[in-house]
C-alpha cells in the first residue's frame, strides 16, 4: 500500500511539475464554458430584422412595436421597396424581413383578412426556423388581442409548453455536453499519454523489473488524472450553476456518483488506448479521432440522434459518452432520480468491466 | 570455487513461436564479478536479461538469481536485485531528491531508512546542494551516476546494467567504471551488456552471444589468447562475423 503512495505520489509530482497541461486541464472546461455560454449561443437574441411596408398605419405601428418590445428582434431597417429586401439579405444586415401588404390596416379591418410575409436566411437553417417561430408567435399573440374583442363562434387555441427548458436556453444542452466531452478527452488522453510516455522513455521496463506489481504501476498512473478531471466536473457545475445561471434539478450526489463512474469509463479506455500502442502521437492520435470524434457525432450534444440513419443510432450504442450524455441531460435537467438512468449506469458499469479486463489481458500478453 | 554462484543457468532458452531467441545458455556468475554480457544487436542479450531479472518467464531450463527461481520467485527475485538501463535514468521532471524517495519508494525503503539511505547517497556523490534541483538541469554525467546509484539504493548483491553508457563521453565512461569497480569490491555482483569493446576489457569475465547462444565465455585475456587476437575488438568480430541472424 506505501508502495502505492509512492507511486501516487510520484505521478501528482509529474502532473504538478508540467504546469501547461495542468493548465489545460483546468482552463480548457472554462474556455469551453465561456466559449459556449456567451459566444457559441444557438439561441436567437436581439437579432436584426426589417421590416417592409409601404405604408406605416396604425395597425401595422403596433406590430412593429410588439416585435421591437421582444427580447428576439431588433429592427434595424425599415423598407418601403420590395428590391431592397435581396441586398439587405445579401449584405447580411439581418436574417429576417417582415413584409405587411398594402393597406393593411384597411383590409384587416374590412376583410378580416390581412396578409404578413416573414421571409428568412435560411442560409442557416436552425436559425431561421428559430426566428419564423418567434416572429409566428408575436404576430399570433398580437391576432388572439383583436380577438378578444369580437367573439368567433369556434376557436382553437394552440398552448405551447416547452418542459424542462422554458427559456430555451442552450446552456441546458451545452453543459452536459461540455462536461461528457471533457471527461472523455482528458480522462482518455491524459491517461494513455502518461502511461505511453513511460514507454518511450524506458521507464517502463525500469518499473517492471522492481518489485512493485505491474497493475499498480498502470493504475496509480490514472489516479491523478481521475482527481482532475473531477475537479472539471466541479468546475463546469460551479460555473452552470452560478455564471450561466442554469439550474441543476436533479440529486447533486447523484450526478457526481455517476460523473465518477464516466471518468472510470475514460480512464479504463486510456489503459486500453495505453497497453495497444508505443508512442505518444499514437495515443493521443486515437484519443483524438478514433474516439473525441464519435463522441462528438454521437452523442447526441451537437446532432440529434433520432435523426440519424438507424445504422448509425445503432453505432451509437457503443460510445460510451452518449450514455453520460444522456445521464446528465436526465438528472441534471430533467430532474430524474436514478430509477430513471439504471439501464444507462449499467452499460457504462459494463463498458468500464470490458475496457479494464481487456486492457489489464493486454498488459499481461506483454510482459510474457 | 568455494561461494556459490549468485547468477546460475542450466540450458536457458526462450522461444516466440517458432523463433528462438535464446538457445540453451548455460553459465555461471559468481559473487563480486564483473560479468560483460556481449553480443551483436539482435543477438538474444536482451531476452537473456529480461528473463534473468524476472520480467520474462523461459520457455525451458533452469536458472536461478540470487538463489532465487526465475520459473516460481521472479518477484523474490525483483527484490534482490538492481537495474539500469542507458535508455532511462531517471524522471528528468522531478528532483534529485523526489527520484531518490520514489525510487527507494518502490523497493520499499521508508522512514528513517529511506532518509539515511537519501542522506548518504547524496553525500558520496556530493550532490547534496543540488538535492532541490530537476533532474533535467544536471549533466548526463552526473545523471547517470546518480541513476546507478539509485539502482542500488536497496543494496541489491546483483546490479544488471543495460548498455548504461551509451552516448556518454570517455573521460565520464572512465569515471563511471570506477563507480563499478567500487561497487564491486564492496561485494556486488555487476552484470554489464555494452557496445565497447574498450570496456568489455575493464570486465573479470565476458561471454560473447551470437545468434541466441554463447559462442565463448572466459576473462578477456583467455579470450584474446584464445583467439590470438591484440585487444576484445577484434575478438568479437571473429565470433560475430559468423552471426547469421541480422538486426
Amino acid at each position: 500500500m506505501k508502495t502505492f503512495l509512492a507511486f501516487v505520489l510520484k505521478e501528482f509530482q509529474h502532473v504538478w511539475r508540467d504546469k501547461r497541461s495542468l493548465f489545460i486541464l483546468i482552463a480548457m472546461p472554462v474556455m469551453l464554458m465561456f466559449i459556449f455560454g456567451f459566444a457559441l449561443s444557438n439561441e436567437v437574441k436581439n437579432s436584426n430584422i426589417a421590416i417592409l411596408c409601404p405604408k406605416l398605419d396604425e395597425e401595422v405601428l403596433s406590430v412593429i412595436e410588439k416585435i421591437d418590445q421582444s427580447k428576439y428582434f431588433t429592427i434595424n431597417k425599415m423598407m418601403h421597396n420590395p428590391n431592397e429586401i435581396e441586398n439587405y439579405f445579401k449584405q447580411n444586415k439581418g436574417k429576417m424581413v417582415i413584409v405587411f401588404e398594402n393597406d393593411f390596416a384597411d383590409k384587416l379591418e374590412h376583410d378580416k383578412l390581412a396578409n404578413v410575409q416573414l421571409i428568412g436566411d435560411a442560409t442557416d437553417p436552425n436559425t431561421a426556423t428559430t426566428m419564423i417561430g418567434y416572429a409566428q408567435g408575436i404576430i399570433g399573440d398580437y391576432q388572439k388581442s383583436l380577438l378578444g374583442e369580437t367573439n368567433l363562434p369556434y376557436a382553437i387555441q394552440v398552448e405551447t409548453r416547452m418542459l424542462y427548458n422554458p427559456q430555451l436556453l442552450s446552456a441546458y444542452n451545452f453543459v452536459p455536453g461540455v462536461m461528457a466531452l471533457i471527461l472523455t478527452l482528458l480522462g482518455t488522453m491524459m491517461t494513455s499519454v502518461s502511461i505511453v510516455k513511460e514507454k518511450e522513455f524506458g521507464s517502463m521496463e525500469l518499473l517492471l523489473v522492481s518489485p512493485v506489481k505491474p497493475i499498480m504501476v498502470i493504475f496509480s498512473k490514472a489516479l491523478p488524472y481521475a482527481l482532475l478531471c473531477f475537479i472539471d466536473v466541479l468546475i463546469i457545475l460551479l460555473m452552470a450553476r452560478y455564471v450561466l445561471d442554469m439550474p441543476i434539478r436533479g440529486n447533486i450526489f447523484l450526478l457526481l456518483a455517476m460523473s465518477v463512474l464516466f471518468i472510470f469509463t475514460t480512464l479504463s479506455l486510456g489503459l486500453l488506448i495505453s497497453n495497444s500502442v508505443d508512442q505518444q502521437q499514437v495515443a493521443m492520435f486515437i484519443s483524438l479521432v478514433g474516439l473525441m470524434m464519435p463522441s462528438l457525432i454521437f452523442s447526441g450534444f451537437m446532432f440529434p440522434i433520432e435523426n440519424m440513419p438507424k445504422p448509425m443510432q445503432i453505432i451509437s450504442n457503443i460510445v460510451p459518452t452518449k450514455w453520460y450524455f444522456e445521464i446528465l441531460k436526465s438528472v441534471m435537467v430533467k430532474g430524474l432520480g436514478f430509477s430513471y438512468i439504471w439501464k444507462h449506469t449499467l452499460i457504462l458499469v459494463g463498458m468500464t468491466a470490458f475496457f479494464t479486463l481487456v486492457a489489464v489481458r493486454k498488459f499481461k500478453i506483454r510482459l510474457s | 570455487m568455494s561461494k556459490e554462484a549468485i547468477i546460475k543457468t542450466n540450458d536457458l532458452t526462450k522461444s516466440f513461436g517458432a523463433f528462438t531467441a535464446v538457445d540453451k545458455i548455460t553459465f555461471e556468475v559468481m559473487p563480486g564479478e564483473i560479468f560483460g554480457f556481449l553480443g551483436a544487436n539482435g543477438a538474444g542479450k536482451t531476452t537473456a536479461m529480461k528473463m534473468l531479472s524476472g520480467l520474462l518467464i523461459p520457455t525451458s531450463g533452469k536458472a536461478s538469481v540470487v538463489g532465487f527461481d526465475v520459473f516460481k520467485q521472479s518477484e523474490m527475485i525483483k527484490k534482490n536485485i538492481g537495474y539500469m538501463s542507458q535508455k532511462f535514468s531517471l524522471y528528468d521532471d522531478l528532483t534529485v531528491e523526489e527520484n531518490i524517495a520514489f525510487f527507494g519508494g518502490i523497493y520499499g525503503l521508508r522512514g528513517d531508512v529511506l532518509e539515511h539511505a537519501q542522506a548518504e547517497l547524496l553525500q558520496r556523490l556530493q550532490l547534496m546542494d543540488q538535492s532541490k534541483k530537476l533532474v533535467a538541469s544536471l549533466p548526463l554525467g552526473w545523471k547517470q551516476k546518480l541513476s546507478f546509484s539509485v539502482a542500488m539504493i536497496h543494496k541489491p548483491r546483483l546490479v544488471f546494467l543495460d548498455e548504461p553508457t551509451g552516448g556518454v563521453d570517455p573521460i565520464t565512461r572512465r569515471q563511471f567504471w570506477e563507480m563499478i569497480y567500487e561497487a564491486a569490491e564492496n561485494g556486488v555482483t555487476i552484470f554489464v551488456t555494452t557496445h565497447y569493446m574498450d570496456e568489455a576489457e575493464y570486465c573479470s569475465r565476458v561471454s560473447i552471444m551470437v545468434d541466441g547462444k554463447i559462442a565463448a565465455m572466459d576473462t578477456p585475456r583467455a579470450l584474446k589468447d584464445r583467439f590470438g587476437a591484440k585487444n576484445m575488438d577484434e575478438v568479437f568480430y571473429t565470433l560475430a562475423r559468423g552471426a547469421k541472424r541480422g538486426e
